[in-house]
């Protein structure tokens, strides 16, 4: 077979094509992703209201990000609460997602049985997720004040309702995780396995030192996955309170002040320009990692 | 919306209102934030082409008669009850205007009123339901409402006050008035006449009664604020008794200093009487707070007369009274309240000019009014020409308060700029529900911010 020598050698139709199949997804990205992110930066200078041209909007300069690091009381919980969501997410949902793609991996009785039920919520959206929950947490009517006899408003008391979220979207998440690593680990090479026993590994030296090591293409899919889940928190909490009281998030600071009545649509950016660098922190290692993979 | 009668009742009211209003549109907007940016900046481009047509008039209030076609109409009566009464209201018209027919689009009332902007710069229908007050203002000198003052020559039996609240800041009406609610402290009169309460007449006595209520095992004030909104009220109503109701108005108005003594003193007010309010009141609806005053769990709630919403048409409705939050300073009275009035507007550039106008003049009239408050009796008419023997005990009650009143104010997210009211109050108040000690910096901090949104 020739060797490829470049676009020279393609036919003309074919140079068409190509060119096509460049150009369309590239103007899609642009029009979709790159423009909506740069005018949304650029709102964030001004004090556009969402009503009328955007060229009545006053240039502000710094003021709206001066003002949601100054004098907006929800922002610093909100950033703390978004850190926290990162760090359950990683540290309780990722190992025990992990856990039960091991355990399921050791082809026990029913093993399918259990992977539909942890896998269940994951079909299902956080909206929904938040509302089966309500069920559970309800102050007056719900199951657990009914088990334990106690009066906790687990999504009101803004000490607790934070975690109770947590605890319903790591329900979810785990599932996810679990799929994850339970495909990851089916497509570990068996004869790794079997060279370690017959080296006289035990099951956790295996783990450790051999399957965790080859699995590390599914580490950075995690990684990013929960990465993204932690800043996309939103439907959940939204459900709950509309993200108030306890359970402020970025996201749900972005909305607030964008959508609805308010209209601070600079504002609002400002909020959200401060998510696009939060999140272009965590997509730059994620590249870096995927390029030194690939080179 | 009733109490629950059945399981499956009690299920669905379990659903919160956010889920229920949480729409495709809600969704595109909410879920990507970036997007929502896209939206607006449609919504935006095409407003001001729209614009230049709001003056004109479709000639005098006579030519309405020959208005023929379809008229849309926006409504955001979605729950059962109102939503069949605007039904009952557009048949009526119907059939006194032979020739015009009215295509209502009812949206979740969350929804409706988050999307207003976007709406009304998009392609609206030809009336929309909305309330009086700074909103309405706002749409009109934004170009977003249609002028209506020809509508309002001859109307007959709304007075000058209605005639003041529907005006836009050009001396040009873009409202017309359909009913309205007042804000009390509502009590079960059954309760009371069993444990002997009495009415309270000053803030003491509220105390007193408060704490007595305690020792019966009651919670004095029923309480709820999990959406936000409900504690605009308390702090309206305690505002309004220390400062009275002109510095409400300028308050509002975004003219007097929040974090000024006046403002600190309806705080500090307000926190002596946290403690006869219900406790965990940032994750109870209101609907919940008002059903533990139909259980006689609690002697008193202050809300809108809608309370009545939660209690059984009937003797349940009838054993539902009210009074006036008590006085605080003799000086200032207790004769300022909360009414807020609902009512319909026009947009800017309707389809139907002539059919909107004629619709519009319907709302405003007696024979409308009258079969809107006989199919939701938790509001009354603002026409005074209205028939009120069919009126509840109740309504009774309400038109008789109304009229006593010297100033009725809005309600406070009607009040004031929507962007302040939702982003900057309801954080506040929730804050200091949470912790009512740290008076002075959260005025400070709501200053601040005040000063950013007023100011830009």
């Amino acid at each position: 077979m020739a060797r490829y020598k470049g676009i020279n050698q393609l036919s003309g139709v074919d140079r068409i094509i190509v060119a096509l199949m460049i150009i369309i997804p590239t103007i899609l990205v642009v029009w979709l992703v790159w423009l909506p992110a740069i005018g949304s930066v650029l709102l964030s200078f001004t004090n556009w209201n969402g009503i009328g041209p955007i060229g009545d909007a006053k240039w502000m300069g710094m003021k709206n990000y001066h003002d949601v690091v100054t004098i907006y009381p929800p922002f610093w919980p909100a950033v703390r609460h978004n850190l926290i969501w990162l760090a359950v997410t990683f540290l309780v949902a990722t190992p025990l997602g992990m856990f039960l793609a091991v355990l399921l991996d050791k082809e026990m009785r029913a093993s399918r049985v259990y992977q539909t039920a942890f896998y269940l919520p994951v079909v299902l959206s956080l909206a929904l997720v938040g509302f089966i929950w309500q069920l559970i947490y309800s102050r007056d009517q719900g199951l657990i004040n009914g088990l334990t006899g106690a009066t906790i408003d687990w999504y009101g008391d803004p000490k607790y309702n934070l975690w109770s979220a947590l605890v319903a979207a790591c329900w979810r998440h785990t599932g996810y995780i679990m799929l994850l690593y339970l495909a990851g680990l089916k497509g570990v090479d068996v004869s790794l396995r079997e060279a370690a026993r017959v080296d006289g590994a035990s099951e956790k030296q295996t783990f450790f030192k051999i399957v965790f090591p080859v699995l590390a293409p599914i580490n950075i899919i995690v990684l990013v996955v929960s990465v993204i889940e932690a800043l996309r928190a939103f439907d959940l909490v939204w459900v709950i309170n509309k993200g108030r009281n306890g359970l402020e998030l970025i996201a749900t600071l972005v909305t607030q002040n964008i959508v609805g009545e308010a209209s601070r649509i600079g504002f609002g950016s400002a909020l959200a320009t401060f998510m696009l660098l939060i999140s272009s922190v965590f997509i730059v290692i994620y590249l870096r990692i995927v390029m030194k993979e690939q080179r | 919306m009733p109490r629950p009668a059945t399981f499956e009742e009690y299920l669905a009211s379990l659903v919160p209102p956010s889920v229920r209003g949480l729409d495709r549109r809600t969704l595109l907007t909410g879920g990507v934030a970036l997007s929502a940016l896209t939206l607006a900046g449609c919504g935006g481009s095409d407003s001001t082409t729209t614009t230049g047509s709001t003056g004109t008039a479709s000639g005098s209030g006579g030519s309405t008669a020959a208005a023929t076609g379809e008229v849309t109409l926006g409504s955001n009566q979605s729950d059962a009850v109102p939503k069949a009464a605007i039904q009952g209201v557009m048949d009526a018209f119907q059939k006194a205007n032979s020739g015009l027919t009215v295509k209502v689009n009812t949206v979740d009332h969350n929804t409706f009123q988050e999307n207003i902007n976007n709406y009304l710069q998009g392609s609206p229908d030809d009336v929309f339901m909305w309330f009086a007050g700074y909103r309405m203002r706002f749409f009109a000198s934004q170009g977003l409402a249609g002028d209506i003052s020809d509508v309002w020559t001859g109307m007959q039996g709304l007075n000058d006050a209605l005639k003041k609240s529907s005006t836009g800041d050009d001396g040009k009406q873009y409202f017309m008035p359909s009913t309205y609610y007042p804000w009390a402290l509502f009590y079960r009169k059954s309760l009371w006449k069993e444990k002997g309460y009495e009415i309270p007449k000053t803030l003491d006595d509220l105390k007193t009664l408060g704490a007595k209520m305690k020792t019966d095992g009651l919670a004095p004030i029923a309480f709820g604020d999990k959406d936000g909104w409900p504690a605009m009220g308390t702090f309206d109503a305690i505002n309004m008794r220390v400062n009275g109701y002109d510095f409400h108005v300028n308050l509002m108005a975004g003219k007097e200093d929040w974090a000024g003594d006046k403002v600190k003193k309806t705080f500090d007010t307000w926190k002596g009487l946290l403690e006869i309010h219900q406790p965990d009141s940032l994750g109870r609806t209101w609907q919940e707070a008002a059903q533990s005053l139909q259980q006689k769990k609690s002697g008193m709630y202050l809300l809108g007369m809608f309370v009545a919403q939660q209690f059984e048409k009937g003797a349940e409705q009838d054993d539902l009274d009210f009074f006036t939050f008590p006085e605080i300073d003799s000086a200032i009275g207790a004769d300022a309240i909360e009414a807020p009035i609902d009512g319909y507007m026009m947009s800017a550039s309707p389809k139907n000019e002539a059919g909107a106008k004629a619709l519009l003049k319907f709302t405003g009239s007696a024979e409308a009014q009258g079969l809107a408050v006989k199919s939701d009796p938790s509001v009354i008419a603002t026409n005074s020409e209205v028939d009120t023997a069919g009126y509840t005990a109740l309504q009774k009650k309400a038109v008789e308060f109304v009229a006593s009143a010297k100033s009725i104010a809005q309600f406070m997210d009607r009040d004031t700029r929507p962007d302040f009211a939702s982003t900057v109050m309801i954080p506040a108040i929730q804050e200091f529900i949470k912790n009512p000690n740290d008076i002075d910096g959260l005025t400070k901090n709501i200053q601040a911010q005040k000063v950013s949104i007023f100011g830009s």
